[in-house]
């Protein structure tokens, strides 16, 4: 197969878009989309300082790297889980590491949970009652501490790696169970609606993943390959396979069921209640971030194990 | 032969196939992995010569 823009040989070829591309020209098309997809959503401006969360995995990498290239104020935030299955967070702490040493003037700033506050992230899942997974302990840890460096650094918004399978899996889980106030939310910008809380952008909603994973691999990334071991038999890599059968007989699909969701969404030709009265806000009395919860919000529950009655 | 290696895995096929069958025949979906010889990506329509050694690096994380 040959390059459509110059006629070397294509190292990839993108049936969704009838596109195959060489190195050279792959890269400048992926960068060009992203840069496309920040306008189109109108995500950050180039004067804008954005804190990119990098978890050593391809997409958020890449995503530092397009940023850095493009010309953005793109500053790195490593969240350290101490997840010890498989080494994962010391490979992918190593993994940022390095990519930072590739690109001077990166600037990267590491948030420890272990020395931080005491525990791990799966230290704290065994300890925590409140029957929830790990991963929803997780998220809730790395949200937590998200908002807190982006608030505390002055930053206009988080960017994240999400790409376009993960939103259309997150699409799909959300449809098959018409959980609309999910869907009334779901989009490539979440403004902030609070000071402490803050602005969320996906400048890869619309590359699919095998995109992005080509990109890092042109453009040298060296990425964490093994996922987090708790990873393992979600239902999002389900997800994933399912509408991969789907796009393997039908290319284009992944793309068209979360663009006409966006474009239905846009026109108002869909809309979703559910999201109607938001619930009242106010300051957690400990770390100061908004919660709906009495008092204490749900991070420091955990950690300080902070009940509404007191300590 | 070709060999194909595909996370821990190893295995062989018969040289004159493209990339796209040994991926199908090895029951993977062309849109979950990214084929890799000597180092650079390749399209799948490549044909496989006797000798080769391909890396299907797959492209899907969850979680
Ligand atoms: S898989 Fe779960 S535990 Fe692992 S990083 Fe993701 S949310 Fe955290
Ligand atoms: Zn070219
Ligand atoms: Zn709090």
């Amino acid at each position: 197969m040959k390059c459509r823009k110059c006629g070397e040989k294509a190292v990839i070829n993108m049936r969704h878009h009838k596109l195959a591309l060489c190195q050279k020209h792959y890269l400048e098309w992926f960068i060009g989309q992203v840069d496309k997809t920040i306008k189109r959503y109108r995500m950050f401006r180039k004067k804008d300082k954005i804190l990119v969360a990098v978890s050593g995995g391809k997409d958020s990498l890449s995503l530092w790297d397009v940023l850095l290239r493009l010309g953005y104020k793109a500053d790195g935030l490593y969240i350290n889980l101490g997840i010890e299955g498989g080494n994962y967070s010391d490979i992918s702490l190593e993994k940022v590491e390095k990519f930072v040493a590739q690109h001077p003037g990166a600037h990267l700033h590491i948030v420890d949970i272990k020395t931080l506050y005491g525990r791990s992230v799966p230290e704290l899942a065994r300890e925590s009652h409140r029957g929830k997974r790990i991963c929803a302990l997780c998220g809730l840890v790395k949200r937590h501490e998200m908002n807190r460096v982006a608030y505390e650094g002055g930053y206009y918004a988080i960017a994240t790696g999400h790409n376009l399978d993960d939103e259309v899996a997150v699409l799909f889980g959300n449809t098959l169970r018409w959980q609309t106030g999910y869907l009334a939310r779901q989009a490539p910008v979440l403004p902030s609606t609070h000071p402490m809380l803050a602005r969320k952008v996906k400048p890869f909603c619309r590359m699919y993943e095998r995109e992005t994973a080509a990109y890092a691999i042109l453009q040298g990334i060296d990425y964490i390959y093994e996922e987090c071991p708790y990873a393992v038999g979600s239902t999002s890599i389900l997800y994933k396979n399912l509408l991969n059968e789907l796009e393997e007989q039908s290319p284009g699909s992944k793309l068209s069921f979360y663009l006409s969701f966006l474009q239905a969404k846009e026109n108002e030709q869909i809309c979703f209640m559910g999201e109607e009265a938001s619930p009242e806000l106010h300051p957690c009395e400990k770390c100061g971030q908004p919660t709906t919860a009495p008092r204490y919000c749900a991070f420091c529950r955990v950690i300080y194990k902070l009940r509404e009655n007191g300590i | 032969m070709v060999k194909i290696i595909y996370r821990d895995k190893e295995w062989e096929v018969k040289p004159g196939i493209t990339v796209k069958k040994a991926i199908k025949e090895a029951g993977l979906l062309v849109e979950a992995v990214l084929p890799i010889k000597d180092g650079k990506l390749i399209t799948e329509d490549t044909v496989l010569k006797d000798g080769d050694v391909v890396k299907l690096i797959a492209v899907i994380s969850g979680g």
